[in-house]
């Protein structure tokens, strides 16, 4: 799906050779600063890298419109960000971003229970706590249904118990419907459990890179 | 009473005492601020004389070409105004589009109002296009320095909001989209306010103008009102150039943010 060569970003990042496999679920664990997030945002093309190329599906993604390769490669960043208004405009606003036709609330409902959130659509964001936040806005890229999740640290804000619970139903939908799944995680726990390839970065390099 | 009543020598200086009455209040309440009232009297007297005899000279020479100097000292003046009444660094490409905002969006607006709406001929009859322009160049400075300090503000301050936009694939312009319109809504907010309060707040100056050379207020209150329509046209179609054009600096050509 995405193949890296001698891949270098400024001094954060240098990875000579790397494949993201599609349809898999990669994990990526390692210290803080070491990289981790730049690897998702040159990934989705938020950043580009000072050296080497990336390749999406076989193409440059040089050579891929920004704006289309977001559609497909979707990032989810590690602080919840919410648009002013109620949960469910924060759940629509990605389908207009993405000029998608817009769901119902039904569908809408049913993908808040997959992130376990138990509120109404019409709630403002500004009352939700940040644990509530970050389920609406993993919601919100989940309903996009993009080729490509990219999520960085989805369950940072969560206590263990519901981001175990929330994970898990993250993995089971993603294996079911057949996506791609590239998470940041600090739970080294979350990475044995579920990664089918686990990449530790350290340094700004990758120090393990092992398929399961 | 007919026609103006012209201020002779004596009047005028009659009319200083108010300097010195300021000038009394603030040394008995020990307000250091004498020298600015001092200087800042003098100047505008200076300053008024000045124009007073520019604009004679130019009323009477009635040319095109001179004309168009006064217009375009106009615009470059307030370009730089504008430059320096945003306190964020401007970027080379920002003040480009200042500029050609400015430009064209008061230019444009000007010759509509002198050609079709006052239909003057000829078309540039320094009486009228010299004041007009004024108002016209002066309020969507006002305008643009809104829009520009706004459109800044915002991209800074809602970074995080543009950034989880285009990571959901928003193209730079949908992202923007309510910066660019509160920046807007800002610029155009004095115009608007200003006209809901005319007449009953405050008479505006040209009218008041128009009032004491002896035209009657029912013609004064008719340029008055189309003079407000010009200012509101031009701030309007002023601002929306330059910020139709000035939220794409602050993204790179591959819809990344550039802040």
């Amino acid at each position: 799906m995405f193949t890296l060569e001698n891949v270098k970003y400024k001094d954060v990042l240098q990875i000579q050779n790397l494949k993201i496999h599609s349809g898999k679920v990669t994990v990526i664990v390692g210290e803080s600063g070491s990289g981790k997030s730049t690897l998702l945002r040159l990934l989705n093309r938020m950043v580009n890298p000072t050296e080497g190329e990336i390749f999406y599906n076989g193409k440059n993604i040089r050579e891929i419109n920004p704006v289309n390769l977001r559609r497909k490669v979707v990032m989810l960043p590690q602080n919840p960000i919410m648009f002013p208004g109620t949960i469910k405009d924060n759940l629509l606003i990605g389908f207009k971003f993405s000029e998608k036709p817009l769901v119902d609330d039904n569908k809408l409902s049913e993908a808040m229970k997959i992130v376990k959130l138990d509120k109404k659509l019409d709630d403002k964001v500004d009352k939700l706590s940040g644990g509530e936040k970050q389920r609406v806005a993993l919601c919100r890229t989940m309903l996009l249904e993009p080729e490509v999740f990219l999520l960085d640290e989805p369950s940072s804000a969560l206590d263990e118990g519901t981001e175990d619970i929330i994970i898990k139903n993250i993995i089971d939908y993603v294996v079911e419907n057949k996506k791609t799944l590239v998470m940041v995680t600090h739970s080294i726990k979350i990475a044995e459990e579920y990664g089918e390839n686990i990449l530790e970065i350290g340094n700004g390099k990758v120090i393990r890179n092992e398929m399961r | 009473m007919e026609g103006v009543v012209d201020l002779n020598i004596y009047q005028m200086i009659s009319a200083y005492i108010f300097v010195l009455i300021l000038l009394v209040i603030v040394r008995l309440r020990g307000i250091p601020r004498e020298k600015e009232i001092i200087i800042s009297s003098f100047r505008m007297t200076i300053q008024l004389i000045l124009a007073g005899y520019v604009l004679d000279y130019i009323f009477k020479s009635s040319s095109p070409i001179l004309t168009l100097i006064i217009i375009m000292i106009m615009e470059v003046f307030a370009i730089y105004n504008t430059f320096k009444r945003v306190k964020y660094p401007l970027t080379k490409e920002l003040k480009k589009i200042i500029s050609v905002s400015m430009f064209s969006g008061t230019l444009v607006s000007l010759f509509y109002f002198l050609l079709v709406v006052i239909g003057m001929k000829p078309w540039y009859d320094p009486r009228y296009f010299i004041p007009i322009s004024g108002m016209i160049v002066g309020n969507s400075m006002t305008g643009i320095s809104l829009g520009t300090k706004n459109l800044i503000e915002g991209m800074n301050s809602k970074k995080d909001l543009v950034e989880t936009a285009l990571m959901m694939g928003a193209t730079p312009k949908m992202a923007s989209k309510d910066i660019v319109n509160n920046a807007f809504d800002a610029s155009i907010l004095p115009t608007i306010n200003s006209m809901v309060g005319m007449g009953i707040v405050s008479l505006p100056g040209m009218m008041t103008g128009q009032i004491l050379s002896g035209i009657s207020p029912l013609i004064a209150v008719r340029y008055q009102i189309a003079i407000m329509l010009g200012i509101m046209g031009s701030v309007s179609l002023t601002v929306i150039i330059f910020l139709q054009l000035g939220y794409k600096t602050f993204f790179t050509k591959d819809s990344q943010l550039n802040i």
